[in-house]
């Protein structure tokens, strides 16, 4: 294999805890400057897995390598090249920014010359040098999140980890840490995020699907737009969302609430649309309208689980 | 390796100095102990109250009464008139002794006749009923001697109901408190230093940063040595703090050696880090770590001779006190202030403190890698 062009990579990686398989047999390589997105419901597996590659987990089975380094039996040289954020925003409250950014630069060993360029890149990234004598408790969630993120790559690493690193984070604060991402990439670093947000998935190189421990779909968002949704998704609009999510469940459609409207997976668009027209204005139901869509992530998400 | 553990200690004092529980634990308890075993908690016997039943109402009765008082232990705070009324004051706790004299005392006195009283001592609290036994026996026989040139009086203890267990006293003059500060020294470094090792690996976890601590290169056994550095320096500053207000506010006197006393104290740390980066791996949130820490600590202090002496304790429970590392140390730091011994005397102790703080340490230390892991 290739450690040049792959930054991650494993295959049959498997985490049992108890009679529970978290994560069951699992296979990826993620190139290298990629971001790879790692998509699934909650408990699917998503943590495990990121936690089984930065050495935080032993795998009850499989092997693997990130960046170059085994899995199994070189946990030690993988932590110097990987950066790892979790969804906690891991800092200490009670310390200031900068001492933070100074606990975090030491544990690194970030060369002493290189320390205060460092501190002052992660101030800035993070858009807090005006309140770097903070207490990191003071600081609201975004500010947490790019400085935790900041903190976690201090000593520059080739690989990032990111398990749900927009959880709990606004809008804006979440466009202004992917635009980060992007930047991280275009610099060669390999991003592997974790996320159950369907538009973040839509930013990733590749994306992989994970659910009850298994990769059920991987590729690129066109690609896994085109290759597993054959069908056609139709949006219908309704006065009545719920009531006519069960009359068309009832007649054998697949249907899911999304937000305000409804999304029926078909088989031919021409032909059904018509059909579920007619099933609902049968049911007393005030039909606003009914048209196809290029199918959404979320489409492709919500089909390939309720096939699996 | 040095440059990261000097890290950890750092944001360990960073964090301490900055979380007013944590002042509070370091700073306060330690005097509040130290002012409570100095001032409040003393086991010296001195005014008693006593009931003077008096059935003669002869000089020499009353003399007896007033030689009591005189001596300093009792004061005489009730006269009942009858047998009912003295038992009264007993049931009630009025008093916790009675001097009883029967009727004919003086007379036989003068005759001299052999003759009797008697002293009922509340036998409730064993260690003050004993210590007032002695007392009035001691004021009794000196008045018999000098009252009873013609002939002896003879007299007759009875304990109350509850049998009274004598117990050998460290040394009656001695002042309890000076008895207490060394061992309240003891007792506070541990707490200090279960506390505050056990509180704060557990919050680092609580917190998540101790997952983001693992996925640095940080070595298991430099976040172990990050962890308990600060807060074996913080033992060793309480003590510090503790004894020069015992030494110089409370009088206590160091007859022995404190470099020695410094480098048992290293030893002793080494158990009770080890306890407390035990609790550390069982515990989950820092209420357990609390409550973990309680459940070692007041049974290691029950059953250290700090209050109670061990030698009175069932024997299956003496054989379990060898575990308590407390009750190694409070003989080290008694002997080294009290009695000035040397490693001479002490070697035993500290060799056995030793070995268990070496098998309490790698125990933990192991534990708390495979709880990483």
């Amino acid at each position: 294999m290739n450690h040049i062009e792959t930054a991650v990579e494993f295959s049959g990686l498997t985490r049992i805890f108890g009679d529970f398989t978290a994560v069951d047999q699992i296979s990826l390589a993620v190139g290298r400057g990629e971001i790879f997105g790692f998509l699934g419901p909650n408990g699917a597996g998503k943590s495990t897995t990121i936690k089984m590659l930065c050495g935080l987990l032993t795998p009850s089975a499989g092997s693997g390598t990130v960046g170059g380094f085994n899995i199994m039996t070189e946990a030690e040289e993988i932590k110097k090249n990987i950066g790892y954020m979790s969804q906690k925003f891991s800092l200490y409250d009670d310390l200031t920014v900068e001492e933070n950014i100074n606990f975090f630069s030491g544990i690194y060993r970030v060369p002493r010359e290189k320390k205060r360029e460092r501190k002052e890149w992660v101030l800035e990234m993070a858009g807090i040098a005006d309140r770097r004598g903070a207490l990191t408790k003071t600081l609201s969630g975004g500010f947490k999140q790019r400085l935790a993120l900041g903190c976690a790559i201090l000593h520059e690493p080739p690989i990032i980890f990111l398990d749900e690193p927009t959880s709990g984070v606004d809008p804006i604060s979440r466009r202004n840490f992917w635009r980060l991402i992007y930047a991280m990439s275009r610099e060669g670093k390999t991003i592997f995020v974790t996320t159950h947000y369907m538009d973040e998935a839509e930013y990733c190189d590749r994306l992989a699907l994970i659910y009850r421990g298994k990769i059920i779909a991987e590729g690129t968002p066109t690609a896994l737009k085109q290759e597993y949704m054959e069908r056609d998704v139709l949006e219908i609009e309704v006065e009545q969302v719920v009531d006519a999510l069960e009359v068309l469940e009832q007649s054998g459609i697949e249907t899911a609430i999304f937000g305000s409207v409804l999304h029926a997976t078909v088989t031919d668009a021409g032909q059904e649309s018509q059909r579920i027209r007619e099933s609902l204005v049968k049911a007393g139901l005030k039909v606003v309208r009914i048209e196809k869509i290029v199918p959404s992530l979320e489409d492709v998400f919500v089909t390939l689980i309720e096939v699996s | 390796m040095f440059e990261r553990i000097k890290e950890m200690v750092v944001k360990e004092f960073s964090q301490v100095f900055r979380d007013r529980r944590m002042k509070a634990i370091i700073f306060v308890t330690p005097i509040l102990q130290l002012l409570i075993f100095g001032y409040a908690v003393t086991t010296d016997v001195k005014s008693i109250n006593t009931a003077f039943y008096d059935l003669d109402h002869s000089y020499e009765s009353r003399e007896l009464g007033r030689r009591l008082e005189a001596s300093g232990y009792f004061i005489i705070t009730g006269t009942p008139s009858s047998a009912k009324e003295m038992g009264d004051l007993l049931d009630r706790g009025k008093v916790l002794a009675v001097l009883q004299v029967n009727k004919g005392f003086g007379r036989d006195l003068a005759r001299g006749v052999p003759t009797e009283v008697q002293m009922i001592v509340d036998g409730t609290d064993s260690n003050t009923a004993s210590v007032a036994m002695d007392y009035s026996t001691r004021v009794i026989n000196r008045f018999g001697k000098e009252f009873g040139t013609r002939a002896g009086i003879q007299r007759v203890v009875k304990p109350a109901r509850i049998d009274l267990r004598s117990r050998a006293w460290y040394n009656p003059d001695l002042r309890s408190r000076n008895y207490n500060v060394p061992g309240v020294i003891a007792i506070i470094i541990m707490l200090t230093c279960l506390l505050l090792t056990a509180m704060a690996v557990v919050r680092e976890r609580e917190i998540g940063t101790m997952e983001q601590l693992m996925v640095t290169p940080l070595k298991p056994v430099e976040l172990m040595l990050g962890k308990t550095i600060p807060f074996a320096l913080i033992s060793y500053f309480d003590m510090a703090l503790v004894t020069t207000i015992g030494v110089f506010w409370f009088d206590i006197p160091i007859k022995g050696s404190i470099p020695l006393l410094v480098l048992s104290t290293a030893i002793y740390l080494l158990s009770v880090l080890g306890v407390g980066l035990f609790i550390s791996t069982i515990s989950r949130t820092q209420q357990q770590a609390l409550m973990a820490t309680f459940l070692f600590y007041i049974p290691a202090v029950l059953l250290s001779g700090f209050m109670f002496p061990i030698e009175n304790m069932p024997v299956a429970i003496q054989y379990g006190t060898y575990l308590n590392p407390l009750r190694y140390f409070l003989v080290i730091i008694r002997g080294i202030f009290l009695k000035g011994n040397g490693i001479d005397i002490l070697w035993p102790q500290m060799a056995a403190l030793l070995l268990l703080g070496v098998v309490v340490i790698m125990t933990s230390s192991l534990r708390f890698r495979k709880r990483l892991g």
